[in-house]
């Protein structure tokens, strides 16, 4: 094992996959000379050189449309978008384009490629440049949702990605790319659509994924003084979804509170709030709770930046109620 | 233009007469039968512009690719992609080339490089900027040639990959169809200069305007760009001034243009017309021959038009295959 931080884990599951299939390429906006606002394409152009480390111009359309095109022939593009925000200049090509194409050629023509792109709050870069855009995804058929947490998740996920022979939206979180983790020396995938327990609990299921998941965590934490013992289950991936893994939770704990950062309304946690109330409604001793983004665009200033996100505060709060009745703030 | 002066026989200009009726009457047929409710869909013909496809896919390998939009039948057809497949795709059959999934728009036909046509305006740009990216990376001896229209030619798709294909040099034709009419806007009221084909000087590209309807003036221009992109000398952009001589889809009232003006184009610059007077005057060409060669593609369509009557409809059943790949 090697402790390495988030944006390491984000480079070396490239750099392994690069060496492995020749297939695989890197391109978008800043990825090469300086490794990219984040530093996750760090390394690679020394590597790999610039014909498979491709600077583009600030065009995501064309970072987008391009590099489907090419997967469409067979290449493996892995495509940057720099802010998940910027998906509106490039939106045709998520929307009708790479997600459209398996279906519509009835599997003849696939698209094997991975858009990478990150969200979130947490560094005061306002309303354009912090969203969680995830559930606009979700919502279309024929793409997949990869949203990891951790470096481990990060590394394994990604590496799985550039395999499949399908779209995979790889959504990082900007707070997360300094945190450091655990990755083993050796190869390891981590299948998409298998939701991992970040830590186990009895009384009441946590379920979220990407930065969020930290922050369960810390709630985790403080509800143990309180006498709540929380499990913490972390998606990974939202499309496919393990919902094998959510009914294992749901039947030990009985409590549900899904929490993350994108907006409340129409967010990923409606859908999965509707799948457990369809599926496992006779398993909940309690409602279902929402520990969300507010319904706003994100605020610049620091403390409502953080405030119209999920805190542990409300999340402990939210927990306390459906475990030990209360009134929920918020 | 001298056909001979372009390397060509008289077996070839024959071939590109027939390949150009071909794709009249195939879609002629399609009309018809979209009028008895045997075609299904939002029918965009080519009648008219069948000179831009096969004056360019006369110069295309198999393993070439083309990238298409709405107005898709003439590429596929140009190509070499099988017209009982495309039929009966339009039929929404099981034996279409998507299986019935797909429709009119959406037609595929990877065996010849097609790999989707495409519903979205402006959309064949960035693609078909792609499949150059992909040829210049792994298959070399590959080119790549973006059709899209007037109107494609307005999206910002066109510039971002106008100035990606121009910085990379990669081997792709951008071909403006420029058939005058975006739905029911003219050309003159879309756009700034009238024209295309001098954009290219903005990507320090070569751009040149052709009359699209005259089958040897795209080849020729087809010709040059083809191997300078074979060559490795990056993109170059062709507008083809051509005609759309039916409505934008099955049922425009077209009121935006007079019935003189389509009339005149049909009588005077027609694609077909014009290589039928060039074989008749130069070649040889009689009227028996003529009357074989309409017959034997009369034959060909109405055998795609059996075949795709013949086939199943698409089944419920089958809706959600094929959403991923394995």
């Amino acid at each position: 094992m090697s402790t390495i931080m988030y944006r390491e884990a984000i480079a070396a599951a490239l750099a392994e996959e690069m060496r492995r299939d020749e297939k695989v390429f890197v391109m978008g906006e800043d990825v090469a000379i300086t490794g990219g606002v984040f530093k996750a394409t760090k390394g690679l152009l020394a590597e790999f050189g610039p014909q498979r480390v491709r600077n583009t111009p600030l065009s995501e359309c064309a970072i987008a449309g391009v590099a489907t095109g090419a997967a469409m022939c067979g290449a493996r593009p892995v495509a940057e978008i720099m802010h998940v925000d910027f998906i509106g200049c490039c939106f045709d090509i998520v929307l009708n384009q790479m997600s459209k194409m398996c279906y519509k050629t009835n599997g003849q023509v696939t698209v094997p490629m991975v858009l990478r792109t990150q969200g979130g709050r947490g560094r005061s870069n306002g309303c354009t440049q912090s969203q969680s855009l995830e559930s606009l995804f979700t919502h279309i058929p024929g793409l997949k949702v990869v949203m990891p947490s951790t470096p481990y998740d990060a590394k394994g996920l990604l590496k799985t990605a550039i395999r499949d022979n399908n779209p995979v939206i790889f959504i990082e979180h900007k707070g997360l790319y300094q945190t450091k983790g655990e990755v083993p020396e050796e190869e390891y995938l981590i299948p998409l659509g298998k939701a991992d327990v970040k830590r186990q609990g009895k009384d009441v299921t946590i379920i979220s994924y990407s930065k969020s998941v930290l922050m369960a965590l810390d709630a985790a934490k403080e509800l143990e003084a309180k006498g709540i013992d929380a499990e913490v289950l972390d998606l990974r991936s939202l499309v496919p979804l393990d919902f094998e893994a959510i009914t294992e939770s749901v039947r030990k704990t009985g409590r549900v509170i899904i929490t993350h950062e994108a907006c409340e309304r129409t967010g990923f946690g409606a859908e999965v709030a509707a799948q457990i109330a369809d599926r496992l409604f006779d398993e909940l001793d309690a409602p279902i709770l929402r520990v969300c983004g507010a319904n706003i665009p994100v605020p610049n200033a620091t403390l409502p930046e953080v405030e119209s996100a999920p805190t542990v505060e409300r999340l402990v709060n939210a927990a306390v109620c459906i475990c030990q009745g209360g009134k929920r703030n918020g | 233009m001298d056909y001979k002066e372009l390397g060509l026989t008289r077996e070839d200009l024959v071939e590109m007469y027939r390949m150009m009726r071909l794709i009249r009457v195939f879609e002629e047929n399609a009309v018809a039968y979209f009028k008895q409710g045997i075609v299904i869909g939002n029918m965009h013909m080519y009648v008219g512009e069948e000179a831009v496809a096969t004056g360019f896919c006369k110069l295309l390998n198999k393993e070439d690719y083309i990238a298409s939009t709405h107005r898709c039948d003439g590429h596929l057809i140009a190509k070499g992609a099988d017209i009982n497949a495309m039929m009966a795709e339009l039929m929404g059959k099981q034996n279409g080339n998507c299986a019935g999934r797909a429709g009119k728009m959406h037609q595929t036909a990877p065996e010849v490089g097609l790999l989707s046509a495409n519903g979205i305006v402006g959309a064949s740009e960035t693609l078909g900027t792609g499949h150059a990216l992909y040829c210049s990376m792994f298959a070399p001896e590959r080119v790549s040639v973006a059709f899209f229209g007037d109107g494609g030619g307005n999206q910002g798709a066109f510039h971002e990959s106008m100035n990606l294909a121009a910085l990379w040099k990669l081997p792709v034709i951008f071909v403006c169809e420029n058939n005058h009419y975006a739905i029911s806007t003219a050309v003159e009221t879309s756009t700034a200069m009238g024209t295309f084909y001098q954009r290219a000087a903005g990507y320090g590209i070569p751009g040149v305007r052709v009359n699209g309807n005259d089958v040897l003036e795209v080849y020729a221009a087809a010709k040059e760009a083809i191997d300078r992109a074979r060559r490795g000398e990056g993109p170059t952009f062709i507008e083809c001034d051509t005609y759309r001589l039916r409505g934008h889809h099955e049922g425009d009232e077209q009121t935006y243009r007079t019935k003189e003006e389509v009339a005149e184009v049909k009588k005077n610059n027609d694609c077909i017309g014009r290589m039928q007077k060039l074989l008749m005057s130069e070649l040889n060409w009689t009227e028996a021959d003529d009357e074989a060669l309409i017959k034997s593609v009369d034959d060909q369509v109405a055998a795609a038009v059996e075949f795709g009557i013949k086939g199943e409809p698409m089944r419920v059943e089958d809706m959600m295959d094929n959403l991923y790949a394995e």
